[in-house]
C-alpha cells in the first residue's frame, strides 16, 4: 500500500514545481459559468518562474519589466526621453535583485557600412548600459554588445522594419545562471 | 599535385552538397566609350582544351568593357603563322592574337600565342604558359592579362581572384572565385555572420570577422591549408580589419577600452594592441594608405560619419570628406590617386570615388544600398556589394563609372566583396 502513495506522492511534488504553461481560459475543459471569472479558477503556479527561469514579474506582459526593447532614431545613440521610465524601472530591478545580471544588445538597420553599423549598436548598447549604471545598477550586472546590422528582427525593406531593427535589448539572467543568455 | 586533386575534391564536394547553384554568373551593363576591336584567333591543337582558352581570353576581354572582338572565324593561325596584316586591318581589328595548345618539350600542355598590332603591322610579342586540364582558365586569364597590358598600357586583373560572402538558407560561406566569378570554392562555412574580408598583400590569407563565437573576433585564415588563427579576441567587439602594405600588422577596431577605436596588432597575434585613435565617438573602418604611411577611417567626431586620414602611427587627423552627412568605408587605390567610398545622398547609399589631387568626388552609380567598395588591385575598377530586387548582388564598376558588371548568385545574398593582389 505505501509502495503505491510514494509515487504518487513524488510526482505531486514534481507538478508542484513543474513549469508547465498555463492553460488560458479557453483552453480548459468545459465547465458552467459559476459567477464572475468564467472559470472561477485563479491559475497559479509555485515559484513564480517562466520557461527560462525568469521570475514573471521580468516576463509577463502585463509588467513594464516585460518591455525589454528601446528604439533609436536614424544616425542616433541617445536614449530618448520617453524610454527614461523604462530604464528607470529595469535600473530598480537590478538594485533590488543584486544576483540578477542583464545582457544589452545593440542593433542597427540594415542601411550603411556593417562596420560602422557594428560601432553604432555597440553606442546604442553602451548608453543603456551608462543609464542603468548611472541610476544604481553595478557595472558588473550589465554587459554590452552590438549585433550591428546582422541579426534583423524585422527582416522587411522600409521604414517600419528599419525603425524596429533599430533598437536595443535588455537580455536576463538569474543569480542561479539561468535566464535569457 | 596535391593542390590540384585537393581543388577537384572540393569542386565534386560542392556540387554533391548542393551549392553548385553558389556559383557566380555575371552580366555586364555597360562598356566603355573606346573600345580596341581585337581579335583573337581560334587556338589550335587539342581541340577541347583550345575552345577552353580561346573562350576564356575572349570572355575577359570583352567583358573589361576596352575591347571590341573582332570576328576571325576560319582563320586557321597559330603562333608561327604569316599575318596578313593588311587582311585584318580592313576586317576592322586594331589587334591580333593567335596561338595554340602544344607539348613542352617535357611533355607539359603550354598554351602558347602571339600578339600582333596591325596597324604597324608588328608582334607585339608572346609568351608560352605551362598548364593543365584543370588550369586551362587560368592559362587564358594570363594570355588575356598579356593582351590587355600591351594594348592599354596597365596591368591586367584577369588573374587575380575574389573573395565575398553568400548567405544561403540560414548558412554563412565566406568564398573565394577567379576574377570572372568562375571556380568558387568555399574557405569557410557557419551558420553566424562572417563579415569584412580582407586579403593579404601576398594574396595568401585573409583576415576577417567571424561571429562564431557569439561576438566579433578577428581571424586570420590560410588559404591553401585552411588553417587559421585569432589576432583579436578582447573584450567587446573586434573588427574591421585592414593590412599594413608589408603585411606584418593590421589596423582592428576593438571596443574594449569603451568606444570602438582603432588599435594596430601583430599579424601574428602577438603582443599588445597599440591604440592610435583616441576620440569620444566612433572610429572605424581602418585602411592603410598604399605607401603604408597613412590609415584613411571613419569617425563620426564632428557630429556626423565621415572620412578621415591620419598618420600610420595615430594622430595628425584631418578630414577628407564634407559633402553629405553621411561618407563611410573608404578605400585608398593601389596608385594612390582616388579614394572609393560609400556616400548616402538623398537616402540612397551610392559608391562615390575622390580624386585625391582635387578632391573632387564623383558618384559612380544610381543604386540605393551600395556597400563595402574594394578596389581591383590595377585601380581600374571597384567592386561593390549593392542591391538589385531585394537581393545582395556584387557589381564591379569601373574608376570613371562607364562600365558596370554584375555577378550574382542564383540562390542567396552577396556581399562584402574583397578584390586580392595581383599574382605574384
Amino acid at each position: 500500500m505505501n509502495k503505491l502513495l510514494i509515487p504518487a506522492f513524488v510526482s505531486a511534488l514534481i507538478l508542484g514545481c513543474s513549469t508547465t504553461p498555463i492553460p488560458d481560459d479557453a483552453s480548459g475543459a468545459p465547465v458552467e459559468s459559476r459567477g464572475g471569472s468564467r472559470s472561477g479558477v485563479a491559475p497559479v503556479v509555485a515559484g513564480g518562474v517562466d520557461a527560462n527561469g525568469l521570475p514573471r514579474e521580468l516576463t509577463d506582459p502585463k509588467s513594464k519589466l516585460a518591455q525589454r526593447s528601446i528604439y533609436f532614431d536614424l544616425d542616433k545613440y541617445e536614449v530618448k526621453s520617453e524610454y527614461q521610465d523604462l530604464v528607470a524601472a529595469h535600473a530598480k530591478y537590478l538594485v533590488a535583485n543584486k544576483g540578477f545580471k542583464v545582457l544589452i544588445q545593440g542593433n542597427t538597420d540594415e542601411r550603411g557600412s556593417r562596420e560602422y553599423n557594428l560601432s553604432l549598436g555597440q553606442k546604442r548598447s553602451d548608453a543603456v548600459k551608462r543609464s542603468l549604471v548611472l541610476l544604481g545598477a553595478r557595472e558588473d550586472q550589465v554587459e554590452s554588445v552590438s549585433l550591428g546590422e546582422e541579426k534583423p528582427k524585422a527582416q522587411g525593406a522600409d521604414e517600419s522594419a528599419w525603425a524596429e531593427n533599430r533598437r536595443a535589448d535588455i537580455l536576463y539572467k538569474a543569480a542561479d545562471g539561468r535566464g535569457e543568455f | 599535385m596535391h593542390r590540384i586533386s585537393r581543388r577537384v575534391f572540393l569542386a565534386f564536394a560542392l556540387l554533391s552538397s548542393g551549392f553548385a547553384q553558389a556559383q557566380l554568373s555575371i552580366e555586364i551593363t555597360g562598356a566603355g566609350a573606346n573600345r580596341i576591336p581585337v581579335a583573337i584567333a581560334d587556338f589550335v591543337g587539342d581541340g577541347a582544351a583550345s575552345r577552353v582558352v580561346t573562350a576564356t581570353v575572349r570572355s575577359d576581354l570583352e567583358r573589361s568593357g576596352l575591347f571590341k572582338l573582332v570576328d576571325a572565324t576560319g582563320s586557321n593561325l597559330d603562333e608561327n603563322s604569316p599575318i596578313n596584316h593588311g587582311d585584318w586591318k580592313s576586317r576592322g581589328a586594331d589587334a591580333l592574337a593567335a596561338g595554340s595548345i602544344g607539348r613542352s618539350p617535357d611533355g607539359r600542355m603550354e598554351a602558347r600565342f602571339r600578339l600582333y598590332d596591325t596597324q604597324k603591322a608588328v608582334s607585339l610579342g608572346g609568351a608560352a604558359y605551362v598548364t593543365s586540364n584543370e588550369q586551362l582558365r587560368a592559362a587564358g586569364h594570363r594570355i588575356a592579362d598579356f593582351i590587355y597590358e600591351k594594348l592599354t598600357g596597365e596591368k591586367g586583373i584577369f588573374s587575380t581572384r575574389i573573395a565575398y560572402v553568400v548567405k544561403s538558407r540560414g548558412q554563412f560561406l565566406l568564398q573565394i572565385a577567379d576574377a570572372d566569378g568562375q571556380g568558387a570554392a568555399t574557405a569557410l562555412t557557419s551558420t553566424e555572420p562572417i563579415i569584412s574580408p580582407v586579403w593579404s598583400p601576398d594574396g595568401g590569407r585573409l583576415a576577417y570577422v567571424s561571429f562564431e563565437k557569439k561576438k566579433p573576433i578577428i581571424y586570420v585564415h590560410s588559404i591553401a591549408s585552411g588553417q587559421r588563427h585569432i589576432v583579436a579576441n578582447q573584450k567587446g567587439s573586434n573588427s574591421a580589419p585592414a593590412w599594413s602594405p608589408d603585411g606584418r600588422k593590421l589596423a582592428v577596431v576593438l571596443s574594449k577600452d569603451g568606444n570602438s577605436q582603432i588599435y594596430a596588432v601583430n599579424a601574428d597575434g602577438s603582443g599588445a594592441p597599440q591604440r592610435l585613435t583616441n576620440s569620444g565617438g566612433i572610429d572605424t573602418e581602418p585602411r592603410y594608405s598604399a605607401d603604408g604611411g597613412s590609415i584613411y577611417f571613419t569617425s563620426d567626431r564632428g557630429g556626423s560619419p565621415q572620412i578621415y586620414r591620419m598618420s600610420a602611427g595615430g594622430g595628425d587627423v584631418q578630414r577628407v570628406t564634407f559633402e553629405s552627412n553621411y561618407n563611410v568605408s573608404p578605400r585608398p587605390s593601389a596608385d594612390g590617386k582616388s579614394l572609393a567610398f560609400i556616400s548616402r545622398r538623398e537616402g540612397r547609399f551610392q559608391l562615390a570615388v575622390m580624386d585625391l589631387a582635387s578632391r573632387q568626388v564623383q558618384i559612380l552609380t544610381d543604386s540605393h544600398k551600395d556597400e563595402s567598395p574594394s578596389f581591383a588591385p590595377n585601380s581600374r575598377m571597384i567592386l561593390i556589394a549593392t542591391e538589385i530586387g531585394g537581393r545582395g548582388v556584387l557589381s564591379a564598376v569601373s574608376s570613371d563609372g562607364r562600365i558596370k558588371q554584375r555577378l550574382s548568385v542564383a540562390a542567396g545574398d552577396v556581399r562584402e566583396p574583397a578584390w586580392g593582389p595581383f599574382l605574384k
